[in-house]
């Protein structure tokens, strides 16, 4: 059906698309399931609504309540749209240092910005939102890092529609971010078939986190342990800014307008494949290329958008 | 065995300024172990105190995080870099 009666309605439920061409090992086929095609623009769309429903249900959000979240864009663009179709206002804390097109898509959904320093990273973003919720009890802290209703997302939705598309399933791949991707899809998928390989994907932090001054303020999701994220991944691999474009320029050749985190993301299948001598291996493309345009991802010299890349957040 | 070890800047200042050294071992555990007792301000700050990895870094055999090989027994060989960095969410 291509009829809808509201646009949240089109949230997941996304393609998944054949890279085969891109893969290193004639044996391992490569998919992306395009998360760009939500209507926020990215896999975020779905624990915005999951979030928001939950909260719902739960008796938290009162007509026109006002929602705070930490955010590097893409969870802030999902509960923006969510929070304007239903009514309610968004603030959201967002680290200085992420691109031009985030901030304008938060502000063009009515979303209020409050800007964090950007050398602390998301983990600066997270420590303030905290301190804010706490000084105003009379806002809904949805605290995407540390709710289940973001993982029960993936685990009822993306997690899914992938073995519903794929049952070969062999690897699953896709980038670190809140964890809630990796955590639904990966419990989801191990449970139909325990020998699933789950990998994760991330960027270095590098110069993004300059502002930290020692390891504790480092951060892992509370969600991660949680949902007991040490024993269900069995791989995490690092994928550099240079690796994270090309992989955003290979997926081009495919004829995929992509995210920079979705050129990690195939960077990490891609490595992959070289290793298992075969079978499927589905990654996630978080978003589409739309938001990334100002880094020159596409167009620059590799060398001048990596270190473009090494300053700005894309996970 | 001598291992590349990568300091993230936040450890560079306990290591004299270093942003790598160069440090003998067979094992992850064992380099790291290394490092601390060159730099004995760095202690608490990669392992705890009773010797497990801090929560809160991740430490890379070239680009595979060590939690998911053989956490601090996975070996290591001389052309092996070593990169410790902050846990950061992202979202």
């Amino acid at each position: 059906m291509a009829r809808y009666q509201n646009v949240l309605d089109l949230i997941g439920n996304t393609p998944l698309v054949d890279v085969s061409s891109l893969s290193p090992n004639p044996g391992a086929r490569i998919l992306v399931k395009l998360e760009g095609v939500n209507p926020g623009g990215s896999v975020k769309d779905r624990i915005a609504l999951s979030l928001i429903e939950d909260a719902e249900k739960r008796g938290l959000l009162e007509p026109g309540a006002t929602l705070i979240e930490p955010s590097s864009g893409n969870t802030g663009i999902g509960l923006a749209l969510v929070c304007r179709v239903r009514g309610y206002h968004l603030k959201v804390v967002l680290p200085a240092n992420v691109s031009i097109e985030r901030r304008q898509l938060l502000e063009i959904f009515g979303a209020e910005i409050i800007e964090s320093p950007g050398s602390e990273g998301s983990n600066g973003a997270v420590r303030m939102a905290q301190a804010i919720a706490e000084e105003h009890p009379e806002w809904t802290f949805l605290y995407q890092y540390g709710n289940p209703a973001n993982p029960r997302a993936h685990y009822e939705g993306t997690g899914p529609e992938i073995w519903r598309d794929c049952p070969e399933i062999t690897h699953f791949v896709a980038g670190l971010g809140t964890s809630g991707t990796l955590l639904g899809v990966g419990r989801y998928l191990k449970e139909q078939n325990p020998e699933v390989q789950v990998w994760a994907v991330e960027p270095p932090t590098g110069a993004m986190v300059d502002g930290l001054r020692n390891l504790d303020d480092g951060y892992v999701p509370p969600i991660f342990a949680e949902w007991g994220g040490e024993e269900l991944l069995d791989r995490k691999t690092l994928v550099s800014p240079e690796d994270s474009i090309l992989g955003t320029r290979r997926l081009l050749e495919a004829g995929i307008f992509a995210g920079i985190s979705s050129g990690a993301a195939l960077a990490g299948a891609q490595r992959c494949a070289a290793q298992i001598e075969s079978g499927t291996i589905v990654i996630v493309s978080a978003d589409g290329g739309w938001k990334y345009l100002s880094t020159g991802a596409w167009t620059d010299d590799i060398e001048v958008v990596a270190e473009r890349a090494r300053k700005v957040i894309y996970f | 065995m001598s291992v590349e070890v990568r300091l993230p800047t936040l450890l560079r200042p306990a290591a004299e300024g270093a942003a790598s050294v160069s440090l003998d071992g067979s094992t992850v555990g064992d380099v790291l172990r290394a490092l601390v007792s060159s730099y004995p301000s760095l202690t608490g700050q990669v392992l705890t105190e009773d010797g497990s990895l801090h929560k809160f870094v991740n430490v890379y055999l070239n680009d595979d995080d060590v939690r998911y090989l053989d956490k601090l027994e996975t070996k290591v060989t001389d052309t092996d870099v070593l990169s410790i960095l902050p846990a950061v969410a992202g979202g």
